[in-house]
């Protein structure tokens, strides 16, 4: 190893191989650590493919189509409706909950009304809690998968087609889940939702 | 001992002291690119820091010390002129999330890597400086950089009306996204961590080509100190971790100010994600904050015991198994965010498995201890302290891994104590013994050992009971990060209040130390500590000169040997 001083003489500066291995090392690490940012980005799309794909979180599953295999447990399904500050919509379920059995595909109606005099846009989010439920919550078509537009004071009822996989009845998970709450929260799109300064108003103080 | 005479000449190369102008003054300090001037700065950075989080942590215990609110109405009136319940609620919560952020980014890491590991690590291996030294000055001023940062955000404002960041050193959406935090506070914390995270990258590649590539001839990777490994260990997580919370906290700051929605809902995003992102990172991170303390703890032990340390190669591989597990388990601080129950077994068994190799450690210790020639000197107190309250925090981390405990106790005080006890209680003795470990080689001066037993005394009471009572208010029920509480809490609370005042009281004997050892001039020799010493680092006068081994030491012994060298004194055993 060849060391020597720097013309300051402050520095210890190292030649030779043991420099050249040195800025190896010092590449090498720079690289680790770029590739876990990378990684970390890479997370977000990931994490979101992997709750569709696993039920994670309550997500519920988007099918084409039944199967039909009728299975044997009759479930209840409620459902929660939320409109998230900023938008100036109604939104509830023509019932508040229905009985059904694992396998039967059902239809339910949402009713929407904006309640102002612009037409907007809306989207809306989406689970099902108990999240272990998410696995076994297929949807066949749902008006959450896209967005949608309302004029002003003009109102809507929109479907949702779903099913519940009659293969919940074999995870010992579901075994006490009698019931099941499918949820939405309709957002106004990001362009048309309040500004930063304007969301200040709706926090409270903190503690 | 005349290897000893021998070896201290090849660390001070007369020949060489001519050539080598030593800056004087400011310029010194500010453009320095010695390992041992930075390791100093370090060090004096992470005690002022400690002073200011301790200062916090009184405060807090001040207003715990009963119900109602009583104390922070007057901080809040003295710091920002608003003495309301809602302006003395919010800075309780900002006074918390700084105290977390303190004692971890800019106490515990910059003492234990940039102080200690600076100091010794070059020392130790025999290597002439750090790998880059350069890029150590800039680690070292990104850090001062980052503290002020963070220093701003307690006085920016957070919530509508209120200063100061108040969401938690964990910064979880939406308390830290716009809906909770509009004003400029979280953004000041967001890029204090950034140039934090951006200061420990580039030191942890410092660390890594330093320990890799400029061992002397002969220090083989398993002749190596643990403590050098212990620090090899931690420059690996914090390579692998911190870009994921760099990553994360990027995606925060956009969503904050440039309408991405990573974590926001109304976007497609989804704050668990946060949550999955911060402590993929901040579990490593807690074994970062704890595994340089393992090295020193080892090489305290081993010297006051007079023996080598027991299970050399069984105590290298544990750190390895105790970081690589680290990366898998993190999860298990999000049992209540609704996970199968697969998820959760997986995390508990995980969890649970890192008691294995955790053991090893502590059983080696005391396998150390046991039939050895033990002295009782001050740095030794501080690691027989360390591995009695690091072993209550681990078990308290194992009834914490329980899912179904986890659940019961989730954000209570049970998790205060917990933390604070592997934290506050071993993270800090284990600086501490290494403190009082090195002291004399780093200033050349010996400190008052009554004064530091007395310090170590002081703080273990006064620690122990704040912390031990966290426990029983934790499983009655009692949340974290509440500024008031019922009746039914009043008497533990109390207790612990007082506790605390009286590790505060330690913390003033150990400045007062500082000052004596400074005044007093006790000359300290090259060792010590006798016979027991045996790593490189006491083969050199005490202060060592400004640049040591030029040229490489002698490393005694057959390289294949998998045990740490033993330099000078010969065998000890």
């Amino acid at each position: 190893m060849t060391t020597s001083g720097d013309r300051d003489g402050r520095t210890v500066s190292v030649g030779g191989r043991a420099g050249r291995n040195n800025r190896l090392i010092g590449v090498g690490g720079l690289t680790m650590a770029v590739a876990m940012i990378g990684l970390t980005y890479a997370a977000a799309p990931f994490y979101s493919a992997f709750c569709r794909a696993t039920g994670y979180e309550g997500t519920p599953q988007v099918v084409k189509a039944n199967s039909d295999a009728e299975g044997r447990r009759i479930l209840r399904v409620a459902f929660d409706t939320n409109v998230a500050p900023g938008l100036d919509w109604s939104f509830e379920p023509e019932s508040e909950s229905v009985r059904l059995r694992t396998g039967k595909t059902v239809t339910v109606f949402f009713r929407a009304r904006n309640l102002t005099d612009k037409p907007t846009v809306a989207r809306a989010t989406f689970n099902v809690s108990p999240e272990v439920s998410g696995e076994y919550f297929d949807k066949i078509s749902c008006f959450c998968f896209t967005e949608q537009h309302l004029g002003p004071h003009e109102s809507a009822e929109w479907p949702v087609v779903f099913f519940l996989d009659p293969s919940l009845e074999t995870d010992e998970s579901m075994a006490k889940v009698d019931s099941i709450t499918l949820s939405y929260t309709l957002f106004a799109q990001p362009s048309e939702r309040p500004a930063p300064a304007r969301a200040a108003d709706r926090a409270g103080p903190a503690g | 001992m005349a290897s000893v005479t021998d070896l201290s000449h090849h660390g001070v190369d007369a020949d060489h002291e001519h050539e080598h102008h030593i800056p004087t003054g400011w310029r010194r300090y500010l453009y320095s690119t010695n390992h041992k001037d930075i390791g100093t700065l370090y060090l004096i950075f992470a005690i002022c820091a400690g002073l200011i989080g301790t200062v916090l942590s009184i405060a807090i215990r001040a207003e715990l010390m009963s119900p109602g609110i009583q104390v922070f109405p007057l901080i809040s009136a003295i710091m920002t002129g608003d003495g309301s319940v809602d302006a003395a609620k919010n800075m309780y919560n900002v006074f918390f999330s700084s105290h977390a952020i303190i004692m971890i980014f800019f106490m515990v890491m910059p003492a234990m890597m940039g102080g200690f590991g600076n100091w010794m690590v070059p020392l130790m291996i025999g290597a002439p400086d750090m790998a880059f030294p350069r890029l150590n000055n800039m680690s070292f001023w990104l850090l001062v950089a980052s503290f002020v940062l963070l220093l701003c955000s307690m006085f920016a404002e957070g919530s509508p009306g209120m200063r100061g960041f108040g969401g938690g050193w964990v910064l979880y959406p939406p308390m830290s996204s716009t809906v909770g935090t509009p004003g400029p506070a979280a953004d000041f914390v967001i890029l204090s961590m950034h140039l934090a995270g951006a200061s420990s990258i580039i030191g942890a590649i410092n660390f890594i080509a330093t320990i890799f590539n400029m061992r002397a001839p002969g220090m083989t990777m398993f002749r190596m100190p643990l403590f050098p490994w212990s620090v090899l260990v931690t420059a690996f997580l914090l390579l692998l971790s911190l870009p994921v919370l760099a990553g994360a906290l990027t995606m925060l700051l956009t969503d904050r100010n440039f309408h991405t929605t990573f974590f926001d809902p109304a976007g497609g995003g989804d704050p668990i994600l946060f949550q999955h992102l911060f402590w993929f990172f901040a579990h490593p991170e807690v074994y970062i904050l704890i595994i340089p303390g393992f090295g020193m703890i080892s090489q305290v032990v081993a010297t006051f015991s007079k023996k080598p340390i027991f299970g050399y190669v069984g105590m290298v591989y544990a750190m390895l198994a105790i970081a690589l597990l680290g990366f898998a388990v993190w999860a298990h601080h999000m049992f209540t965010t609704g996970m199968s129950l697969n998820a959760q077994r997986y995390f508990v068994f995980a969890t649970m498995v890192i008691a294995v190799p955790t053991g090893v450690k502590v059983f080696s210790w005391l396998a150390t201890m046991w039939g050895g020639s033990i002295s009782l000197r001050p740095p030794m107190l501080w690691a027989i302290g360390f591995v009695f309250v690091f072993t209550v925090g681990g078990v308290t981390g194992v009834v914490l891994a329980n899912a179904a405990i986890d659940r019961y106790v989730h954000d209570t005080y049970y998790v205060v104590a917990h933390f604070h006890y592997v934290m506050s209680l071993g993270a800090v003795f284990s600086i501490f013994a290494g403190f009082y470990y090195w002291f004399p080689k780093m200033t050349g001066y010996l400190y008052d050992e009554r004064l530091a037993k007395w310090h170590f005394w002081v703080s273990f009471v006064g620690i122990n009971l704040a912390f031990f009572p966290q426990h029983f208010l934790g499983f009655q029920g009692m949340p974290r990060r509440v500024v008031d509480y019922t009746e039914a809490y009043a008497f533990w609370n109390m207790v612990s209040s007082i506790g605390a005042f009286i590790g505060g009281a330690g913390t003033l004997v150990f400045v007062y130390l500082l000052y004596d050892a400074f005044k007093a001039k006790r000359l300290a020799g090259p060792n010590p500590w006798g016979p027991g010493a045996t790593t490189l680092e006491w083969q050199l006068p005490s202060p060592p000169p400004f640049h040591t081994w030029e040229e490489p030491p002698h490393i005694l012994g057959d390289e294949h040997d998998h045990a740490p060298a033993i330099v000078g004194h010969g065998s000890v055993a």
